[in-house]
């Protein structure tokens, strides 16, 4: 009976299966839209259950756990929460804006996921069906184009508020972004050299085939992280909603759905950048280790199978953000923007020189896209990687926190504590 | 398809015009920076219904996610952002010369219009290919290099000049 199944979703289609009509294709594209949809609302409310529990492992408490079992229901209860409080509209804002700017952070989230491909070909009786909502040819760039309008909602919140903290909030936003979008871009360069394409599917095939390109391209890996950390606004990088400095930054003077639109945006974000990650440096759907996952034949149970890699290398990246934000603190304003301009982006610029010159190297060589072809680059990175922190950063960006402290200078600062009035007597 | 594209061109073309016109007559700079926003959205669109789907990506990317978002910062750092009574037009002078480069702009679309008698024709719909950058980056990088390896210069000399101007006022 089991067994039967098993066989039945690994039914093989005919790898010669004709393009799909333009009437099959308009109804997939429907199908898929509401899945895609749908699969990242329920996802969304389930990980600000899923951050709250992992902030609350991480710090030794329980979260929530008073909704439904072990709390699972508490997203439910928000969302119904937020629905029937109150909306207020702070007298100074300006109205139309300040009912448009939520909706402008949101649209662009749910468009970005539109391109990315989550599962190999599904084979069905009417053709061929690809596993993307819009499998566009230029595929990544879309991405960027798109990602690049969700400061706008941020930044029109914040002006709209007519409140100083919410204008610092928006105006820190649209810097910060503006600022590491260029490193965000430039980090991938290296990857659509290597690929040679911008569509996304090729960009996989070439992971498949050769190497992830977590191993290939460290270094862009590296600041793409980084770059996407700060496009999502996330810890550390959350300073156009600091709390300790603008209370709730951009969107203070939100109440209710508005304000749970700006925080299903920030999620929704986390989740495209995580499964752009994924698809970037991680192989997307691919299943390591073999190549039968990128061939025809295909059939539903690789499309499942694929599918669920996918979803699993998703999830590892969405604990990572979460992860992250509760063993880095935020930086400085001025950290950040010297992290962006002076570090980031001359490294991103380096870098694709270096790599650069290593594919025209290999390609005069011979070498051909395979294992050699992956081992070499991977050797580069390590060096590359650890000339980077090893050398040229030497523990100043990676620990921000415990930024090393010269002996003298640790005088100085004790000498200054014991100057202070509030000192104790008699001192530690 | 070749109809759908062509409704959608001249669809997007009547929104890109009339957000153009809002721009240009709102008080509000904020309101304004967003209809041009606007604009540059659908210029996008038309390249996109012209096959240009690589055109249409940067310029989404490059006016309306960066250039715009830099000049509504601009806006907010000045706090110009609410509706303001100056306005570029004042006195019987500059409204005539005003009314005159209208005029001027008329008469060229005019004999423009004549000149052609139909609006340029929607390219042929391509086969898309997989590599839609390589028709724009190898003449580019061939044929146009020179071209384009001068406006970096260009470009250079732009932030050399940016940059000192924002030092002197440091210091």
């Amino acid at each position: 009976m089991t067994w039967s199944l098993v066989l039945g979703l690994l039914q093989v289609a005919d790898p010669q299966a004709p393009p799909v009509s333009t009437s099959v294709f308009v109804i997939a594209t429907v199908i898929k839209m509401i899945i895609v949809f749908t699969v990242l609302m329920v996802g969304v409310a389930l990980l600000t259950l899923a951050e709250r529990k992992i902030s609350a492992w991480i710090q030794d408490r329980h979260g929530p756990n008073r909704v439904g079992w072990h709390g699972l229901l508490q997203p439910a209860a928000d969302g119904v929460k937020n629905i029937m409080k109150e909306e207020t509209y702070p007298d100074a804002a300006y109205k139309p804006l300040f009912i448009m700017a939520p909706a402008l952070a949101f649209i662009p989230a749910m468009l970005t996921f539109a391109v990315i491909p989550f599962a190999s070909p599904l084979p069905t009786s009417k053709g061929l069906i690809e596993m993307v909502v819009a499998p566009l040819p230029i595929g990544f760039l879309y991405i960027l184009a798109i990602a690049s309008l969700g400061v706008y909602g941020i930044v029109l919140a914040g002006w709209s508020s007519n409140n100083k903290y919410s204008l610092l909030g928006g105006l820190r936003s649209s810097a910060q972004m503006v600022s590491y979008e260029i490193s965000m871009g430039l980090s991938t360069v290296a990857v659509l050299l290597v690929a040679g394409n911008v569509a996304l599917n090729d960009i996989i095939w070439q992971q498949a085939t050769t190497v992830w390109n977590f191993f290939g391209l460290t270094v862009a890996f590296i600041i793409f992280l980084i770059a996407a950390f700060a496009e999502t606004n996330r810890l550390p990088f959350d300073l156009p909603e600091a709390e300790s400095e603008l209370i709730a930054g951009y969107h203070m003077e939100y109440s209710a759905m508005k304000f749970s639109l700006f925080f299903i945006a920030e999620y929704s974000n986390m989740v495209t950048a995580s499964a752009l990650l994924v698809t970037l440096f991680f192989g997307g759907w691919d299943i390591p280790f073999t190549l039968w996952d990128n061939l025809a034949p295909w059939s539903i149970g690789k499309t499942l199978l694929t599918g669920l890699f996918f979803a699993v290398k998703v999830l590892f990246f969405l604990f990572f953000y979460m992860w992250i934000r509760w063993t880095l603190p935020r930086f400085r304003y001025d950290q950040l923007m010297s992290l962006g301009w002076r570090v980031l982006l001359p490294v991103a610029l380096v870098y694709i020189v270096i790599i650069a010159g290593t594919l025209l190297i290999l390609d005069l060589l011979g070498i051909r896209p395979g294992a050699l072809y992956g081992l070499i680059l991977g050797i580069l990175n390590l060096v590359l990687a650890g000339v980077l922190f090893l050398i040229l950063d030497s523990g100043r960006i990676i620990s921000p926190a415990s930024g090393r402290v010269e002996a003298d200078q640790l005088r100085r600062l004790r000498a200054m504590r014991s100057r202070s009035p509030l000192a104790a007597p008699g001192g530690d | 398809m070749g109809l759908f594209y062509t409704f959608h061109f001249y669809l997007f073309g009547v929104i890109a015009i009339i957000s153009a016109v809002a721009f240009v007559t709102r008080r509000s700079p904020v309101a304004a920076a967003l209809w041009l926003v606007n604009t540059m959205f659908c210029l996008a669109a038309l390249y996109v219904m012209m096959d240009a789907q690589f055109i249409g990506a940067i310029q989404v990317l490059v006016y309306a996610g960066a250039i715009m978002v830099v000049f509504l910062f601009v806006v907010m750092l000045l706090n110009l952002g609410h509706a303001s009574d100056v306005t570029d037009i004042v006195g019987g002078k500059t409204k005539l010369a005003a009314g005159l480069v209208g005029l001027l702009l008329l008469a060229e679309v005019f004999v423009l219009w004549k000149d052609d008698g139909a609006p340029a024709p929607v390219p042929a719909q391509q086969e898309l290919e997989p590599g839609v950058i390589d028709q724009v980056a190898a003449p580019l990088f061939r044929e146009y290099l020179l071209a384009f390896e001068i406006t970096s210069v260009l470009l250079l000399a732009a932030i050399v000049g940016a940059v000192v101007l924002a030092k002197r006022r440091v210091t």
